[in-house]
């Protein structure tokens, strides 16, 4: 068995694999499918400071290989997650990291000062990349200026391990994870969904009722895939890479463009159990490649 | 809830639209126990256009041949695949999602209201009703006769009403103008169908006081509450369709 352990800020995942934001709930939904202890860590739920009900429906339209997605940041609120949601997930063994989203500064530093407080979370991936609210998300992460500010702001009052996920929806993501990373951060996830549309040729109406949303799947997977390729070359902390990966070799191919761990998103819901059959897909490949330990993959394209 | 790989056994159409499916767990593994309104998710074939699974709601289960009954329309490219699966295939399910049909606590009158493939609920649903002792009445709609499915299946459980469009079997019309609906009194309604036909249905149960269910059909990603994309405007918030419904009371609905 090949060493899969690795690195992220203070965090010391027991394998790569873990499951991106907004697709995995809180990681209950999935209870059902697989031993939720066999993942390096579960990125919950978009969570704001005030309850969110989300956009209205439709929310969802299918695309080839992917789909677009207008839920909005629907989600309860911090103290509702403190208070009903955190007690029942903190005895995982593994990673439980909440996903940070806000309209304003204040609502992220707010939002991250109570969740600073929990013994059992050791880290929150501040995104800065929803492409699907009016105020707030992608605003933050399209410019980095807005980017370096609000990762500043946030990395004040919260001590533990700071990750950052980027919008794809930016001429150089390069830039942007450069300056989230001279603010503190800790390491860079990306990419979230990029900016899409779908119209219904026989109404003429668009398929989502914010008319745009993001799109993921594994269409989106080659340009994700450039893009941690590049910010591996621009930055030193670490990159956890996602964007349409579905399988082991998805998951490989990140890791050698200098992902060091990664998250399976919009595939969860098409094979609930694709995660855990990564993390054992890895080890195989390491195994039968006779490489000891999966770090000495990352950034490790041949060319 | 689990992941499956099932054995098609039979797969007959039953007009040029809809075809009906009987699926067994491809390990002979028994089937568990499975209530009426709830749903499965099927992988297509993960072709570039068919990405996601399909949500298709389960007609019937057999627990005797250990069968899933499912009927599809084929309304699609998803749809279309599934139908030309072969005797013999495999399709993999996750199952069984959602909440059910409450079944009455005591005897009256039930109307199980279906139009077009949205019938295929209330067959597993008027056969529970039927062990239960409780006498199912069905008022089923479609645009001609050959739409009105599995008329002898629903005939085994109760008493048949049919509306059609083109006035070819029961009465002209839409099923919400059916003369049962003026002639008799009900204590509860249940529809699954189109959501006109629903909102009309509903509308009935209200105007005559009568408590009413509905099955909601909304687009969805994963089926077990993941993705929070099915969500109904409800009074409870914006809810999902696939693990707090597909059932509402219309009690919950703003329609």
């Amino acid at each position: 068995m090949a060493g899969l352990e690795v690195h992220i800020g203070n965090l010391k995942l027991k394998n790569p694999v873990m499951t991106a934001s907004g697709t995995f709930g809180y990681g209950t939904e999935y209870a059902d499918f697989i031993d939720l202890e066999r993942l390096g860590g579960i990125f919950v739920k978009g969570t704001t400071l005030t309850p969110r009900q989300g956009n209205d429906y439709p929310r969802m339209a299918e695309t080839p290989s992917g789909m677009l997605n207008a839920v909005g940041l629907q989600n309860k609120g911090v103290d509702y997650f403190v208070e009903h949601l955190y007690p029942v997930i903190r005895n995982y063994d593994t990673y439980m990291i909440v996903n940070v989203s806000g309209s304003t500064i204040e609502d992220y530093v707010a939002c991250a000062e109570k969740l600073a407080d929990l013994d059992k979370m050791p880290a929150i991936e501040l995104n800065i990349s929803c492409p699907n609210v009016k105020e707030g998300g992608m605003a933050f992460g399209t410019s980095c200026q807005s980017a370096a500010q609000v990762t500043r702001e946030v990395r004040k009052v919260f001590p533990k391990t700071l990750i950052v996920k980027l919008s794809p929806n930016v001429t150089d993501i390069s830039e942007i994870a450069r300056s989230v990373e001279a603010e503190g951060a800790d390491a860079v996830s990306l990419v979230n969904t990029f900016l899409g549309m779908a119209i219904d040729v026989e109404t003429r109406k668009p398929k989502l009722s914010t008319i745009t949303g993001g799109l993921s799947g594994p269409c989106i997977k080659p340009i994700a895939l450039r893009m941690v390729w590049e910010v591996f070359h621009a930055v030193k902390i670490p990159i956890i890479g996602m964007g349409g990966i579905c399988n082991w070799k998805d998951a490989i191919e990140f890791i050698l463009a200098g992902a060091t761990a990664i998250q399976v998103g919009t595939y969860n819901f098409i094979d609930p159990a694709a995660s855990v059959k990564i993390v054992e897909g890895i080890n195989s490949y390491l195994d039968r490649n006779h490489i000891t330990s999966v770090n000495d993959l990352i950034g490790k394209m041949i060319v | 809830m689990q992941v499956l790989d099932f054995i098609v056994r039979t797969n007959e159409a039953l007009n040029d639209q809809n075809h009906l499916l009987k699926v067994a767990p491809a390990d002979g593994v028994t089937l568990p126990e499975m209530f009426p309104g709830q749903f499965v998710q099927i992988l297509v074939d993960q072709s570039s256009h068919v990405f996601l699974r399909r949500p298709i709601s389960i007609n019937f289960v057999d627990p005797e041949k250990n069968e899933i009954w499912l009927l599809i329309q084929k309304v699609g490219e998803g749809s279309q695949k599934i139908c030309s699966v072969h005797v013999g295939g495999i399709i993999n399910l996750i199952f069984p999602l959602g909440n059910s049909f409450t079944l009455p606590e005591k005897k009256g009158k039930f109307l199980l209201v279906g139009g077009g493939v949205g019938t295929a609920p209330l067959l597993f649903l008027g056969k529970k009703m039927k062990d239960n002792d409780l006498d199912p009445e069905f008022l089923l709609g479609g645009r001609s006769g050959k739409d009105i499915l599995q008329r002898t299946d629903f005939e085994r459980y109760g008493t048949l009403y049919c509306t059609t469009e083109d006035g070819s079997m029961g009465e002209k019309g839409f099923v919400t103008h059916h003369s049962v609906l003026n002639e008799k009194k009900y204590d509860f309604i249940y529809a699954c169908g189109p959501k006109p036909m629903m909102v009309t249905v509903a509308g009935y149960a209200r105007d005559h006081g009568v408590g009413c269910e509905v099955s909601l059909e909304n687009l969805m990603a994963c089926g077990f509450g993941a993705c929070l994309c099915c969500v109904e405007k409800t009074v409870r918030g914006n809810i999902c369709t696939c693990t707090e419904g597909p059932v509402f009371n219309i009690t919950e609905l703003f329609w």
